[in-house]
């Protein structure tokens, strides 16, 4: 069967990696989604958001 | 321009006009500073909150490619680099989309973000989360390739199994398109408008109060305080706890 | 904890702080913008070409023929399956919940004919298929089960002659492997494809038949295996190739890998009412007393918050 990659620069059209742990089986590509959804949650409670001057000012 | 009169009067009778009486419920619900804002309290002051606004941009993204590949049809993509680049913008949008909502779930959900009555809140954007998955569910299986065939053969068994096979065939890509280009998306669009209204009328769930945190649960109700603030004490920027 | 503890949670009445929504809003929907183009860019989307029965046909003749005649013989998955293709099973049950019985046959499919008989029927000079179709159709029911069975057995062990055609050692068959042999040549040839599709009107957008006609054969699972579709393999969150896939169904199939599921004649529409209930749960989590208090417990929100707090401390 012929797959169409139109201009890809990495071609993810192989079979996946598979990774395999007693009876859960998760490609490498969905652990990669869920690992950076963990990293970007915990980024956004950690990182400073812009803007603390113009609060420290509401708040005088 | 109103024929009306004032609203809030209270020599004048309540309006039979459906017009009036709907345009006063919106305004009394959401007055235009509160259905745009330019001020958030000072504790919006964390990366989280930027999840929800994030998830109605991919949705934004993903209603957009999906219009200019209705535009040619469903098969457009399939023979064409354009349509392909569409498809390709349209499924990157749906990762996306999930992702972000998934994020903007967690740190609602940590934030306990239901309380001071914003349950209704929490109830639109859960079903909000669900119908999302039905509206992906249909854009999978009217894709018109090798993996549209295995997802609805497989997906038929499961809806078969609680009786919804019998009104919502996902072999039938008539259907399916139809459910997934209009159906849905209404959906998912009215869901998260209301969900937005709801966040706009309530205004975004202040922090806990540290105090109440730290109690333990067998901990004695704590003493009232004495005296009760008067009118005149500076206005507290404390912000209630919640007991749930 | 009763349901309805009291929520103290008091109407903000400190300061705020200027905040632009609409410039937030098309900030966002230009990030999402660059970043769906940048993921378009760098991998593109997947796009396997369907299967179709001329492919699978030329391709796995064999498996063809014996799905086929298991269709003919009412013992196919779709033949046995019950509402809403037919009712010749009862489909699955909880307990004395029977959806699938409850809500009857609105999609009609008689395998026999409808993958088989009417298709064969279609073929037009062919004196002898003519003849081998009204020879099965005057038999009576226990013959034809006898012929279609005994050759379904024969098939467990058939070759392709050099012409394409499905040989089995010698039996009682009657005339089943003329009609197919003569389904085979018609499927090889494109025709069996879309006379499936269009029998009932000229437009049609309803690939059932065509599509449970493959499933109950291999043509789809072997591929679905190679792509690590299977239900087995987690296939529900994955897509083909390397994609990323719909990592959000990460619990609706784990249930399927777990008994009592895993072994269970019943698995889809148990794990449909345990998904059903989990999911009005997670509507729900402000009204369940304890789930809908481990956020004040696990003190994440600490993090959250740590600006307003630490100004709370300095006033």
């Amino acid at each position: 069967m012929s797959t169409a990659v139109t201009g890809a620069i990495f071609n993810l059209n192989n079979p996946a990696h598979v990774v395999s742990w007693h009876f859960i089986q998760l490609s490498v590509s969905n652990i990669i989604v869920i690992g950076l959804m963990f990293v970007v949650f915990f980024a956004a409670i950690l990182l400073p958001f812009p803007g603390a001057a113009r609060r420290r000012e509401s708040r005088s | 321009m109103s024929v009306a009169p004032p609203p809030g009067s209270s020599t004048t009778p309540r309006s039979k006009s459906w017009t009036v009486r709907t345009r006063e419920i919106g305004v009394e619900n959401l007055p235009p500073e509160k259905l745009l804002p330019d001020g958030q309290p000072t504790y919006v002051a964390s990366w989280i909150y930027v999840f929800g606004v994030a998830t109605i941009a991919a949705l934004i993204v993903t209603v957009g490619s999906g219009m200019i590949l209705a535009l040619k049809g469903p098969a457009w993509w399939h023979y064409t680099g354009v349509g392909h680049f569409f498809n390709s913008i349209h499924l990157w949008a749906v990762e996306l989309f999930f992702f972000v909502m998934v994020v903007h779930l967690w740190g609602k959900y940590w934030m306990a973000a239901w309380r001071g009555g914003r349950t209704r809140v929490w109830v639109t954007g859960a079903i909000t989360f669900i119908i999302a998955i039905p509206t992906a569910l249909t854009g999978y299986v009217s894709q018109q390739n090798f993996d549209a065939q295995w997802i609805s053969t497989q997906a038929k068994d499961g809806l078969n199994s609680v009786g919804v096979g019998a009104f919502f065939n996902v072999t039938n890509f008539g259907q399916m398109y139809s459910y997934h280009v209009l159906l849905l998306p209404v959906a998912v669009v009215l869901l998260v408008s209301a969900h937005v209204l709801l966040v706009r009328r309530h205004g975004v769930v202040p922090p806990f109060e540290l105090e109440t945190a730290r109690e333990p649960a067998s901990a004695p109700p704590p003493e009232p305080r004495i005296p009760p603030p008067s009118a005149t004490d500076t206005p507290s920027s404390s912000t209630g706890g919640a007991r749930s | 904890m009763s349901p309805r503890a009291k929520d103290d949670t008091k109407p903000w009445t400190g300061p705020y702080a200027p905040y632009d929504l609409i410039k937030e809003l098309c900030i966002a929907v230009g990030v999402m913008t660059l970043l769906a183009i940048v993921l378009t860019v760098l991998f593109s989307s997947p796009d396997e070409k369907p299967s179709t029965i001329a492919q699978w046909s030329q391709q796995m003749p064999a498996d063809f023929v014996t799905t086929a005649s298991a269709e003919l013989g009412g013992t196919s998955g779709t033949a046995e399956y019950g509402p809403p293709y037919n009712h010749n099973g009862s489909g699955q049950h909880a307990a004395f919940i029977e959806l699938q019985k409850w809500l009857g046959v609105s999609h009609p499919i008689n395998t026999a004919n409808d993958y088989v008989i009417d298709p064969l029927r279609s073929v037009p000079n062919n004196p002898q298929l003519k003849a081998a179709i009204a020879s099965y159709q005057a038999a009576p029911a226990a013959t034809q089960k006898g012929w279609t069975e005994a050759y379904a057995k024969a098939l467990e062990n058939a070759t392709v002659g050099s012409n394409g055609q499905i040989k089995v050692a010698a039996g009682e068959y009657g005339p089943v492997p003329v009609m197919m042999n003569s389904l085979l040549a018609l499927a090889q040839s494109g025709g069996l494809d879309g006379a499936l599709l269009s029998s009932n009107q000229f437009y049609q957008t309803d690939y059932t038949k065509p599509l449970l006609f493959m499933a109950d054969g291999e043509a789809l699972s072997s591929r679905a295996e190679k792509e690590h579709l299977l239900g087995e393999q987690w296939g529900m969150m994955n897509e083909t190739g390397s994609y990323p896939g719909q990592v959000w169904l990460w619990l609706y199939t784990l249930w399927y890998q777990v008994e009592p599921f895993k072994a269970s004649a019943n698995a889809d529409i148990l794990v449909m009412m345990v998904m059903g209930v989990l999911s009005l749960l997670f509507v729900c989590i402000p009204l369940i007393p304890g789930i809908r208090s481990i956020p004040r417990w696990v003190p994440l929100y600490k993090l959250i918050w740590k600006e307003h707090y630490r100004a709370q401390q300095e006033a």
